[in-house]
């Protein structure tokens, strides 16, 4: 039982990166907007997240406080991950730019800065770049009082985690709200679908496309500064964050678009991607077990488009571009 | 509608301008991007001049620099060849990654398995051709189920990339293990190694016989012309009778089995060994080279040259001047990021609101 609370938990920490990554995805693709740089902006708001800590604690000295050092975090990666997504946006909505081949220039752009700063950071403070412990463990506290972590099982489960995570899912709700409940959210998910047809009814494409892209990319940047601060323990570290951005990539497909399946669909990628230090099943290697996520979601790929069913698939006009005087 | 409402800037399509024009369009984004290139090194506090001399001395100056730019440029450039006839289509094969992967996989069981019953060019070539089936097979997947069910490709392929890797990381670990516990396939013996040729391994010749060849295929046959056709439009290749579903497929599989030769030439010619790494990213920069060489063929030569000084250069500036080398990724990324704006004013005509009112175009 406990190793099984332990996965959970575990889980979920790695879960809460993905989704913000995929959540971001989520709003960008809704506008149509394949955005394969989720690396590099993920990358970006973890070189950048940290740097924003960092600097605030190096300028604020021993009065840092916990709270205002993971606003600042927070600001500085959504910051970098919505300039990241803004040169995005620009080529592909204003100059019409390919869509998959910018957002892998994004990808390789945004693993250089964010390696950039990373090292530049480490170079010129000397060697090491790391927060005060007492800093370091304000990201990583959780934030219900003990009493409620100490109920046995559901405790640890629903309430022994970072504020990182319950914020993750109030985005997700506050999403999955947006897009159904709001006059709003629906135009974006009508641009995703047929931007001709949108155009013709009056909405603004090009407005809608650029402001889902850049808030997106901002999303998807607060889960590498979310890596880095919990996971990775405040310590620049590009290796644990490769790959990351793209495994987000495959659960927004997992989740067939919907912000609500992001809660669960991220906690359990999570689990899959860190089954294999805590559970081994006999003749399944462990390497094997990190497969598992982008297999599932090729199965998922190829259901939904075998169904057919309406509902299920990705928005219409994905990678596409629009322009209006082509027909 | 009244003038007011004619916006200040639209756009029109155009086919018409001038290669001369067209070029310096290019070279002048090239140029640009070199230039906002200067910010990122400024900061480190080094003077930007004497960093992209650096880079330039790094990777040309010298014989032995030239040619391990080379050997970074050749995979580069027949991956990029793998790409365009896919791209051409409109398939957007982001899985040449995993099609490298793959196809270093099968090159290496030989290597590891055959080498001392085999003698040394049969060996080479069954290593070549396996190589070639397997990446190809490992992108036609996705192409079936896209011919099939029109499943999404673009998710397909990237998906396909990090199931090759794990499979390498499988057999890193597991069956293929050399020492126990060491995590890495054993070292190559020399009868499973390509020649080099002029002090570069041999890759550089297949490379540009790929060149011709594939410039042949796309221009000059049949099969080049029925993609150019589903490229342009689905419908009319549809309606002329050919079989979409089957050319997707038959791409695919040419797309995936070049980059399978990649595969082989990575691991037989430069690292003599399988990692979960042997891509590097190769998959996906040449995605970029293809696309900004209009997926013309000698172009690709040009630009896989141009980000190949960029990487190794980086390599050079780094010990130098203790520029961190990720400088080559940011210059890079903004390269692409200028290119790709370029096509923008090639592509279409700015038209521009005067005095108010409504005008006609020519």
């Amino acid at each position: 039982m406990t190793t099984i609370i332990t996965l959970i938990v575990a889980a979920v920490t790695f879960g809460t990166v993905l989704m913000y990554g995929t959540l971001g995805e989520i709003l960008t693709e809704k506008a149509g907007n394949l955005n394969l740089g989720v690396e590099g902006i993920m990358y970006m708001g973890g070189a950048f997240g940290l740097a924003g800590a960092f600097y605030y604690e190096k300028a604020a000295g021993a009065a840092a406080s916990g709270p205002l050092a993971i606003i600042l975090a927070i600001i500085a990666a959504f910051a970098a991950g919505a300039a990241a997504s803004a040169i995005y946006s620009f080529l592909t909505i204003t100059l019409r730019a390919n869509q998959n081949v910018t957002g892998l220039a994004l990808s390789i752009f945004g693993t250089g800065i964010g390696q950039f700063v990373g090292e530049f950071m480490r170079v010129s403070e000397g060697g090491y770049v790391a927060l005060s412990n007492n800093l370091k463990e304000s990201f990583s506290a959780a934030i219900f009082p003990q009493a409620l972590i100490d109920i046995p099982v559901v405790g640890r489960i629903f309430f022994s985690h970072t504020v990182f995570f319950y914020m993750a899912v109030v985005v997700a709700v506050l999403m999955f709200l947006f897009l159904k409940k709001t006059r709003y959210g629906m135009y974006l998910t009508a641009v995703g679908e047929s931007p001709a047809t949108s155009d013709a009814a009056g909405i603004n494409i090009t407005k809608y496309k650029y402001i889902a892209t850049i808030i997106g990319g901002g999303i998807s940047a607060i889960g590498g500064m979310v890596y880095i601060m919990t996971t990775a323990g405040c310590v620049w570290n590009h290796e644990g964050l490769s790959g990351v951005g793209w495994l987000a990539v495959a659960l927004v497909i997992f989740c067939i678009w919907r912000p609500l399946n992001a809660i669960w669909g991220s906690v359990l990628f999570g689990a899959m991607m860190i089954m294999y230090l805590r559970i081994s099943i006999p003749f399944i290697p462990t390497e094997i077990y990190k497969i598992l996520p982008y297999i599932v979601t090729v199965i998922v790929l190829i259901l939904t488009s075998m169904k057919n069913s309406r509902d299920k698939q990705p928005p219409a006009s994905l990678g596409i571009n629009y322009f209006r005087e082509e027909r | 509608m009244s003038d007011t409402r004619t916006p200040l800037i639209r756009l029109a399509k155009r086919t018409d301008m001038d290669r001369k024009k067209i070029w310096c369009i290019r070279v002048g984004s090239i140029i640009i991007a070199l230039l906002l290139g200067f910010i990122p090194i400024l900061l480190t506090g080094n003077n930007p001049l004497s960093a992209y001399g650096v880079i330039i001395q790094g990777s040309l100056s010298r014989p032995i620099y030239f040619k391990q730019t080379v050997k970074i440029a050749v995979p580069l450039l027949c991956c990029a060849l793998a790409i365009a006839p896919c791209f051409k289509m409109r398939f957007w094969n982001i899985g040449a990654e995993g099609q490298i992967t793959m196809g270093a996989v099968a090159a290496t069981y030989f290597a590891l398995f055959w080498s001392n019953r085999l003698p040394h060019v049969p060996l080479l070539l069954i290593m070549f051709i396996s190589g070639a089936i397997t990446g190809g097979l490992w992108a036609l997947i996705p192409a079936f189920f896209k011919a099939r069910w029109n499943t999404n490709e673009t998710l397909f392929t990237l998906m396909m990339n990090y199931i090759a890797i794990g499979i390498v990381a499988w057999l890193q670990g597991g069956p293929w293990e050399g020492r126990k516990g060491s995590q890495l396939i054993p070292m190559f013996s020399d009868n499973a190694r390509i020649p080099t040729v002029l002090g570069v391994h041999c890759g550089w010749i297949i490379a540009l016989i790929l060149v011709l060849l594939m410039y042949v295929y796309m221009t000059k046959t049949k099969q080049g012309y029925e993609i150019a056709v589903i490229g342009d439009s689905v419908n009319t290749a549809r309606y002329a009778g050919m079989n979409v579903g089957w050319i997707v497929m038959r791409t695919m599989f040419l797309s995936g089995a070049i980059s399978g030769i990649v595969g082989f030439i990575i691991v037989s010619g430069a690292n003599f060994t399988l990692y979960k790494g042997v891509a590097n990213g190769v998959g996906f920069t040449s995605i970029s080279i293809a696309w900004l060489s209009q997926l013309n063929s000698f172009a690709m030569i040009a630009i896989s040259m141009m980000l190949a000084v960029l990487e190794k250069g980086a390599n050079t500036l780094q010990t130098r001047m203790q520029i961190p080398a990720s400088i080559a990724d940011i210059i890079t990324g903004i390269l692409l990021f200028c290119m790709l704006s370029s096509e923008f004013f090639i592509n279409y005509r700015l038209i521009i609101r005067r005095g108010g009112r409504k005008e006609e175009q020519p």
